[in-house]
């Protein structure tokens, strides 16, 4: 068993990869980290993440800037069906189109856009940063274990936009500000994150230890 | 809901800790990385590191800080102090740090901030605001904007400076009043509720907390999303868990959760 985090320009992912191995470590798994920029390491990819930090448009033109990656995405989590997950900017790209500064196109695999946050308390600020609890839509094996609710563990935020699913059926859970706020989406064998699991300590942890252990 | 977020600070000094981290039982409380350890073990929300660093030379063990410190606390981590170029941003970020703090260059030239927000986001683009209060007895509250250290008076307004950088494109300002730091008296209130007010982004209180309801007032009469501070956690005056439970009890809305780390 391994993962494949995907480096495509876009930030540390340092930081990323040891909060895997120390997720892996901690649940006892097997599972060496692999940071890559190759498609033909992605291409044979057992479980694979995608992160992003920045702006929607920039993290799709570093995506297509990898000759072949969003081929090999496509086909070995499309096609293939192994796990992915998607983080941040890295889950936003699963979605039909960005809408932030200019429209830019996702991979598609979650049907809808990525909107600004528009929260109906006007003195909530933007962007969401921090600390937050989840609510559980319906449940999922990465929440497995995880206390959600308002007395449940925390995850880290950071974004000023956020996915809004065409079908609510792919939304796992939400977070609360000024209204709910898609903090997970996940459909067969694809799931995507809005927090940081690899900022998010304890919360994160055990979220990283259940996709590594997930067999959908 | 989303939390308040308390925020120990570390002035780290050609790679040691200034006045160093005197309560936990370290091995070496000089060694930033293993204060860094300390507090997210204890449950710290972020962490900022100051560099105060004289020398650009010595850019290279801030570097080294930062990196062993992401390595090794899965918490955001805001690193400022000399930041002059988007080389200086891209080479914290790469890293590890989450977030860079912007203070002198945004005074000198607030484009930077534009620059760099459009380069890496602004949700890593925080913009730190030192300011003393210049107006006189009976007149309106009036802040400046004072650079190196609070030595430099710039004539800037630090209200008007907050608007701008955000619209900008800062993430989040970092606002320190010079006239508080160091002494214990408790956040400039007035200063941090104008510019919480006044900007759409989260602000960060900073400068002069000597007691648990400096930490509470920031939040609730300074408007503040996050409070910052240095010595009452350093010199173990209080921890990290007591503070947030203190501020829990006053009816803000904390991080409890138990921390990761045994």
């Amino acid at each position: 068993m391994s993962v494949v985090i995907i480096d495509y320009g876009s930030g540390n992912l340092h930081s990323a990869a040891k909060a895997f191995e120390r997720a892996a470590r901690e649940a006892e798994l097997d599972c060496p980290v692999i940071v890559s920029s190759d498609p033909a390491v992605v291409a044979k990819a057992e479980r694979i993440v995608l992160p992003g930090v920045g702006a929607y448009a920039d993290c799709r033109r570093g995506l297509d800037s990898v000759a072949g990656m969003v081929e090999a995405l496509q086909k070995r989590v499309h096609e293939d069906g192994r796990p992915f997950m998607g983080i941040c900017v890295g889950m936003q790209l699963m979605a039909t189109r960005g809408l932030e500064h200019t429209t830019s196109y996702g991979l598609d695999w979650i049907h809808g856009d990525v909107k600004a946050i528009e929260p109906q308390d006007p003195a909530l600020k933007i962007p969401h940063m921090g600390w937050n609890t989840l609510s559980l839509a319906k449940p999922h094996p990465l929440l497995d274990g995880i206390p959600t609710g308002p007395d449940g563990l925390h995850a880290y935020f950071v974004h000023s936009y956020a996915l809004a699913p065409t079908d609510p059926g792919d939304v796992i859970a939400t977070t609360d500000y000024g209204g709910p706020v898609t903090a997970i989406v996940g459909r067969d064998n694809l799931v995507g994150a809005q927090f940081h699991p690899e900022k998010s300590q304890a919360l994160g942890l055990k979220l990283i230890a259940n996709f590594l252990r997930w067999r959908p | 809901m989303l939390k308040v977020r308390l925020i120990p600070c570390l002035d780290v000094k050609d790679g040691r800790v200034v006045k160093g981290v005197q309560f936990l039982d370290l091995v070496d409380a000089g060694d930033p990385v293993e204060a860094a350890k300390a507090y997210d073990a204890a449950g710290a929300d972020e962490l900022c590191f100051l560099d105060i660093t004289a020398s650009h030379e010595a850019r290279g063990i801030l570097l080294d800080v930062v990196r062993r410190t992401a390595e090794a606390c899965f918490m955001p981590l805001t690193v400022g102090g000399g930041v002059r170029t988007v080389e200086d941003i891209r080479n914290l970020l790469l890293a590890g740090a989450d977030k860079v703090s912007i203070n002198t260059a945004a005074v000198k030239n607030p484009d930077f901030v534009r620059e760099a927000s459009e380069k890496f986001g602004n949700q890593c683009i925080v913009v730190a605001i030192d300011a003393k209060k210049v107006s006189g007895e009976g007149e309106g509250p009036r802040w400046e904007i004072f650079t190196h250290g609070g030595r430099n008076p710039t004539g800037i307004d630090a209200i008007a400076f907050a608007r701008q950088v955000t619209e900008l494109g800062a993430g989040e300002l970092l606002v320190t009043s010079m006239d508080r730091d160091g002494t214990k008296g408790g956040y400039d209130l007035a200063l941090v509720r104008a510019i919480a007010d006044a900007v759409s982004v989260p602000v960060i209180a900073s400068g002069g907390v000597g007691n648990l309801d400096h930490l509470v007032d920031g939040v609730s009469k300074g408007h503040a999303s996050a409070v910052l501070a240095a010595s009452i956690f350093h010199f173990g005056t209080h921890t990290i868990s007591e503070a947030k439970g203190y501020m829990a009890k006053a009816g803000l809305r904390m991080r409890l959760d138990e921390p990761a780390h045994p």
